[in-house]
C-alpha cells in the first residue's frame, strides 16, 4: 500500500469508529450527488429523533415551528460554478440551497455542505476553518453535515499539520475546529448519544486527486 | 460541596452516600468500564513518554507564567480582544459582570468551565442576569441546584428517572425515561437559550501565548454554539492554563480525551483568535475578553512542592481510578474540583476549612498518580497538606503523642511488649482478639484483629540467624513494626528462603517503625527523625541490598526518606544512598537472588491460589507480576482475581477514621478473591494480611490469607 492509501486506511478506521460515515469521492459533482441523495433519503425532522416531535416547553416549541417545510442545505463557502452546480441539484428535488442569513434557521436546517482543510489519520479527525460564521452555525444547526476532504490533505498525526495550523490560527481573528465525529455525550448515565447540540451524522467525502 | 464542620460529621456524609445504591452500582460500572478504556486509548501510545513530556512543559510554562501572561496579552490585544488579570474569584465575577452590564446583556449562555465552578460565578451573576449552562450535564445539576459530582461527567451521581422527572417540570410536559429523547429534549429546549443570549460565557482549555488564542475541548459542541450566537463573549480560565505554543497544545490533546473518557480526541476542539465575525454585534464584529484567574496560583507557582499542581488539565483521571471516590462520589471526594486533585485544590482554592475533612479521606493507594495526565504526585500531596493543615491549626494531642513515641524506639517497643500482657485475657487461641480493645468503636469489627506475638522478630533473631556458608550479598533486613510485632513468623520464613538463596543477612537491633503511619498522620516532623534512626541504624554503606517483606515501609523507606531528610546535611546523602539500595523481599528473591521453579519441590498443589497486589508494591514501587511468577514457580496453583491491584481498604489509620469505607473496600476485594474459588490468598505486605485475615475471619470465608514468604518457605526443596 502506498503512503496515501494508508493515511485513507488509517483515517477512514478512526473516523468509523467515532461514529463518522466516509465515502470516497472522485469529483466535487460526485459529492453535489451524495449530498442530495442523502438529504433526499434523510426523514423530516421530527422522524429524526432531533427533538421536534418530542414533548417540549413552549418557548421552545415555538422555534419548532418556525422551520421552513422545504429541506434546506447550506453551503456558506461555495461559490461560483460550485454553488452553482450544487443548487440546481437541490433545485432539482424541490430542496433549498443557502449560503447565508443562517440566524433565520437556528431551528435546524437538513444539511451543511462544507469543504475541511485537513484531515489528521491517527485520530479521524477534520480540521474545519470556521472563522464565517455562517459556515460555523451551518455546521452546527444542521442535523448532517457533510464535509469533503482532499485526500491529498490526510496527514498522519496533529503534529503534522501543525506547521500550517499554526499559520491559520495566527492569522487572526480565526475561528478554527477539528471535529471528530458528529455531537456527543453521555451526560446521563453514561449512556452514549449522538447530537446533543450539533450534527446528529457527520459524513466525509474523501476526495481522491488534488 | 462541604460542608461538616467536624471529622465525624464528614464521615456520616459519607456513610449515607455509602448508602445510596444507584450511585454505588453507577460508580462501580463506571470505575471497571473506565479502567478498560483508558487501556485501550492508550494501547499504541508510549503513554509514561508522552505524561512526562507533559509534565516537563507544563512545568516550564509554570515557571513563566508572567512573561507568557504578557505574551498573550499582547496578542490578543491586536486581534481585538480585551484581556483582564483578576487576583481572586470574587474580583473575576465582577469584571464578568460589568461586562454584561457595559453591554447591556440580559441573558448568558454559557458553556462547561470548572473555572466558573471554582468563583461560584453562577451564584454571583443570577440576580442580576438570566444565566443558563447549555452543557448537558451542567444544565442539569444548575437546574437542581447543585455542584458537579464529577469534573467531566457533572451529572454522573443521577439516574435517568431523576433527569425525567426534572425535565418534565422544566418543560411543563410528562416526559420518558429514554435516555436518547431526554438527550434530544435538552437539544431544542436548550437552543432556544443560544438563540436569544446576548452574552456567551466559556472557559478555556488552553491560553496560547504564541498565537493569543483560546482553545477548548468538548463533545457536545455547545462551546461552538455559545462562542458563536451572542453578540459578547467571555471566556474565563485560571492562568495555568497559559500554555506557550500550539505544539504544546496539542501535545495536551493526544493525553487529555483519552485519559478523561478513552477518546482518541473529543469531538469538537475549538480555536479562537482574536475578535471574529459576529452579525448581530456592532461592525459585524463579536465583543470578546479573556479574563485570567490567579486566586492563589501565581504563589503556587513559586512553591517548590506545589507548583506541579498547576500542571493538571482537569481530565478527571484521578478521580476516574480512587477507590474512595469509587465508593462515595464527588460530592463526598471533593468540595468543588473533585477527586485526588480536588482534595489538593480544595485547600488552596476554598481555604482549610473545607479541606481539612477531605484530605484524611485517602487511603494513598496510588491508583491516581498512576493515571496521572501531567504525571503529579498527588498522594504525597495530599498527605503534605494534611500536614500543612495540622501546622496551621495545632496537631492533635493524640498524633503528635504518637509521634513523640514512636520517635523513642525503646518506649515505643517496651510498650508493645506491655501490651502482648495486657490482651492475654483476650486472646482467642487463633491468633486474634476474642473481642475489640477499648480505644475502637464497633464500627471497627469488620475485620478480626491480631494479637501481639508471644516473642518478637528480634527476640528471636539471634536463634535463628542462619550460619554464613559461601555467603554472597550483605542484606540488612528491615522488619517494621507489624512483622517485628505481630506477625514475626512471616520474617522468619523469610529469612528461610533469603538463606536458601544464600544471603548474608543482618538484623540490626537500633531500627524502628519506618514512619509511614507518622506521616499518615500529618505528623512531618516526627516521620523525618524516624527516618534518620533507621538511615543511622541500616548503615548503608553496610550493605549491598536493604530488604524488606512489607511493600508499604519499603515505599515509604525508597521513596520519603530522600524527601524527608532532603534538608539534613548529615543525613542527606545517606537517605538517598539507602533509599537506592531498599527492594521489596519478592523482587529481591526472584531477580536477585534468582530463585525460581528449580529451587522448589517437584509436587504440583491443587489448593488455588490468589494474589493480592498491594498498592505499595504494584505502584508505589512498580513491581508488576513478580509474586505472581514466584507463585506458579513454586508449584501453587495461581488464580488471577478481579482487580487483583485494587486497594485492600488497609491504608493503616485510614482504616481507623473511615470504618466503612474500608469495610467496603475489603469485602470487594474478598469477594473478587471467592469468585476465583481460591482458598488461600497470598499478599506482599503484613498490613494487608492483617486487614484480609482479619476480615475474611469475620466472615467465615474459607480462605488462608499469608505472607508469600511463608507459602515460598514451605515449597521450598
Ligand atoms: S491515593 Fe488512592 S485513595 Fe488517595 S486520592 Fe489517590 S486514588 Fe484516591
Ligand atoms: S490531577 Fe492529573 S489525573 Fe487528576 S485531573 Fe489533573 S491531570 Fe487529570
Amino acid at each position: 500500500m502506498s503512503s496515501v492509501d494508508t493515511l485513507v486506511t488509517e483515517f477512514t478506521q478512526r473516523a468509523e469508529k467515532v461514529g463518522a460515515v466516509v465515502s470516497m469521492v472522485k469529483s466535487m459533482s460526485e459529492a453535489f450527488a451524495y449530498t442530495v441523495d442523502l438529504c433526499e433519503r434523510k426523514d423530516a425532522c421530527q422522524l429524526l429523533l432531533s427533538g421536534c416531535g418530542l414533548p417540549l416547553s413552549d418557548a421552545a416549541g415555538e422555534m419548532c415551528e418556525a422551520r421552513t417545510q422545504p429541506k434546506v442545505v447550506a453551503a456558506p463557502a461555495l461559490a461560483g460554478e460550485e454553488r452553482e452546480a450544487l443548487a440546481a441539484a437541490c433545485e432539482a428535488k424541490g430542496m433549498t440551497l443557502i449560503s447565508d442569513g443562517m440566524r433565520k434557521h437556528l431551528a435546524g436546517i437538513d444539511i451543511g455542505f462544507t469543504v475541511a482543510e485537513y484531515g489528521i489519520a491517527e485520530t479521524g479527525t477534520i480540521v474545519q476553518n470556521s472563522n464565517s460564521e455562517e459556515l460555523r452555525l451551518a455546521t452546527m444547526v444542521s442535523e448532517n453535515h457533510v464535509a469533503v476532504l482532499p485526500v491529498s490533505r490526510i496527514r498522519a498525526t496533529s503534529y503534522d499539520v501543525e506547521r500550517e495550523f499554526v499559520n491559520m490560527v495566527d492569522a487572526s481573528p480565526s475561528y478554527m475546529a477539528f471535529i471528530t465525529g458528529p455531537s456527543r455525550t453521555a451526560d446521563i448515565e453514561r449512556v452514549l448519544a449522538l447530537g446533543v447540540h450539533g450534527p446528529l451524522e457527520l459524513h466525509i467525502l474523501l476526495l481522491e486527486g488534488e | 460541596m462541604q460542608k461538616s464542620t467536624n471529622l465525624s460529621e464528614y464521615r456520616k456524609s459519607c456513610q449515607e452516600a455509602l448508602g445510596d445504591d444507584f450511585l454505588r452500582e453507577a460508580m462501580d460500572k463506571f470505575a471497571t468500564a473506565y479502567r478498560a478504556n483508558r487501556v485501550n486509548a492508550f494501547a499504541d501510545m508510549h503513554e509514561k513518554e508522552l505524561i512526562a513530556e507533559i509534565a516537563e512543559s507544563k512545568d516550564a510554562a509554570i515557571a513563566r507564567l508572567p512573561e507568557l501572561f504578557e505574551q498573550f496579552r499582547a496578542k490578543a490585544e491586536a486581534a481585538g480582544v480585551k484581556v483582564h488579570l483578576a487576583r481572586t474569584a470574587g474580583e473575576a465575577n465582577e469584571i464578568i459582570a460589568r461586562i454584561a452590564r457595559d453591554n447591556g446583556v440580559k441573558k448568558i449562555v454559557k458553556s462547561k468551565s470548572m473555572t466558573a465552578e471554582e468563583t461560584l460565578l453562577n451564584h454571583a451573576l443570577e440576580d442580576e442576569f438570566e444565566v443558563v449552562e447549555t452543557d448537558l450535564g451542567e444544565w442539569i445539576i444548575q437546574l437542581r441546584h447543585e455542584g458537579p459530582s464529577h469534573m467531566v461527567m457533572p451529572a454522573i451521581h443521577l439516574s435517568r428517572h431523576q433527569v425525567r422527572d426534572l425535565f418534565s417540570e422544566v418543560t411543563g410536559q410528562q416526559q420518558e425515561s429514554d435516555i436518547q429523547k431526554l438527550v434530544k429534549v435538552a437539544r431544542r429546549e436548550l437552543r432556544r437559550h443560544y438563540a436569544e443570549a446576548d452574552m456567551g460565557i466559556s472557559g478555556a482549555n488552553f491560553a496560547i501565548a504564541e498565537t493569543g488564542s483560546i482553545g477548548l475541548v468538548t463533545n457536545e459542541g455547545n462551546a461552538r454554539l455559545v462562542t458563536t450566537l451572542p453578540r459578547v463573549h467571555v471566556a474565563l480560565c485560571g492562568l495555568d492554563k497559559l500554555t506557550p505554543s500550539i505544539h504544546d497544545a496539542l501535545r495536551v490533546l493526544k493525553a487529555l480525551p483519552r485519559n478523561a473518557t478513552g477518546q482518541a480526541l473529543t469531538s469538537y476542539v475549538t480555536w479562537i483568535t482574536g475578535a471574529n465575525e459576529c452579525a448581530t454585534a456592532e461592525g459585524g464584529r463579536k465583543e470578546m475578553h479573556v479574563v485570567f484567574l490567579d486566586n492563589g496560583r501565581s504563589a503556587m507557582a513559586e512553591d517548590p512542592d506545589f507548583a506541579q499542581v498547576l500542571r493538571c488539565v482537569r481530565c478527571g483521571a484521578c478521580a476516574n481510578v480512587c477507590p474512595v471516590y469509587r465508593l462515595v462520589g464527588g460530592h463526598k471526594m471533593g468540595h468543588i474540583y473533585i477527586g485526588a486533585i480536588g482534595l489538593i485544590l480544595t485547600y488552596f482554592f476554598h481555604g482549610r476549612d473545607k479541606a481539612r475533612n477531605l484530605v484524611q479521606n485517602c487511603i494513598n493507594c496510588g491508583a491516581c498518580k498512576e493515571v496521572c495526565a501531567a504525571g503529579i504526585d498527588l498522594p504525597r500531596l495530599i498527605k503534605e497538606i494534611h500536614s500543612r493543615i495540622l501546622d496551621e491549626d495545632g496537631h492533635p494531642t493524640y498524633s503528635d503523642l504518637l509521634g513523640k513515641l514512636m520517635k523513642n524506639r525503646k518506649l515505643f517497643h517496651t510498650l508493645l511488649r506491655t501490651a502482648k500482657l495486657g490482651q492475654a485475657p483476650l486472646k482467642d487461641g487463633e491468633g486474634f482478639l476474642r473481642h475489640l480493645p477499648l480505644m475502637f468503636f464497633k464500627e471497627h469489627n469488620y475485620r478480626a484483629l491480631p494479637t501481639i506475638a508471644e516473642k518478637p522478630f528480634r527476640d528471636m533473631w539471634k536463634e535463628i540467624e542462619p550460619k554464613l556458608t559461601g555467603t554472597k550479598l550483605r542484606v540488612g533486613l528491615f522488619a517494621g513494626c507489624v512483622q517485628d510485632f505481630v506477625y514475626p513468623e512471616q520474617m522468619a520464613a523469610a529469612v528461610k528462603v533469603m538463606d536458601h538463596g544464600k544471603a548474608h543477612m543482618d538484623f540490626p537491633m537500633e531500627q524502628s517503625c519506618c514512619g509511614l503511619p507518622l506521616q499518615m498522620m500529618g505528623e512531618t516532623a516526627h516521620a523525618a527523625e524516624v527516618a534518620a534512626q533507621n538511615v543511622a541504624a541500616l548503615d548503608p554503606a553496610r550493605y549491598d541490598y536493604i530488604v524488606t517483606l512489607c511493600a508499604s515501609c519499603a515505599s515509604q523507606l525508597k521513596h520519603s526518606y530522600p524527601r524527608l531528610l532532603a534538608d539534613d546535611p548529615a543525613m542527606s546523602l545517606k537517605a538517598k544512598q539507602f533509599a537506592d539500595k531498599v527492594i521489596d523481599f519478592s523482587s529481591f528473591v526472584r531477580d536477585v537472588l534468582g530463585i525460581g521453579a528449580d529451587d522448589f519441590q517437584n509436587v504440583a498443589v491443587t489448593t488455588k491460589t490468589a494474589y493480592h497486589a498491594p498498592c505499595h508494591l504494584c505502584r508505589g514501587l512498580g513491581v508488576v507480576g513478580t509474586s505472581q511468577e514466584l507463585i506458579s514457580d513454586s508449584g501453587l496453583d495461581y488464580v488471577k482475581a478481579d482487580e487483583e491491584d485494587v486497594c485492600c481498604g488497609f491504608g493503616g489509620t485510614f482504616s481507623m477514621k473511615f470504618p466503612e469505607e474500608s469495610k467496603e473496600l475489603l469485602n470487594k476485594k474478598l469477594d473478587n478473591v471467592a469468585k476465583t474459588g481460591a482458598k488461600q490468598l497470598l499478599t506482599d505486605c503484613p498490613g494487608c494480611v492483617m486487614q484480609l485475615r482479619g476480615g475474611a475471619r469475620r466472615r467465615g470465608d474459607d480462605l488462608q490469607v499469608r505472607h508469600i514468604a511463608e507459602a515460598l518457605a514451605e515449597r521450598l526443596k
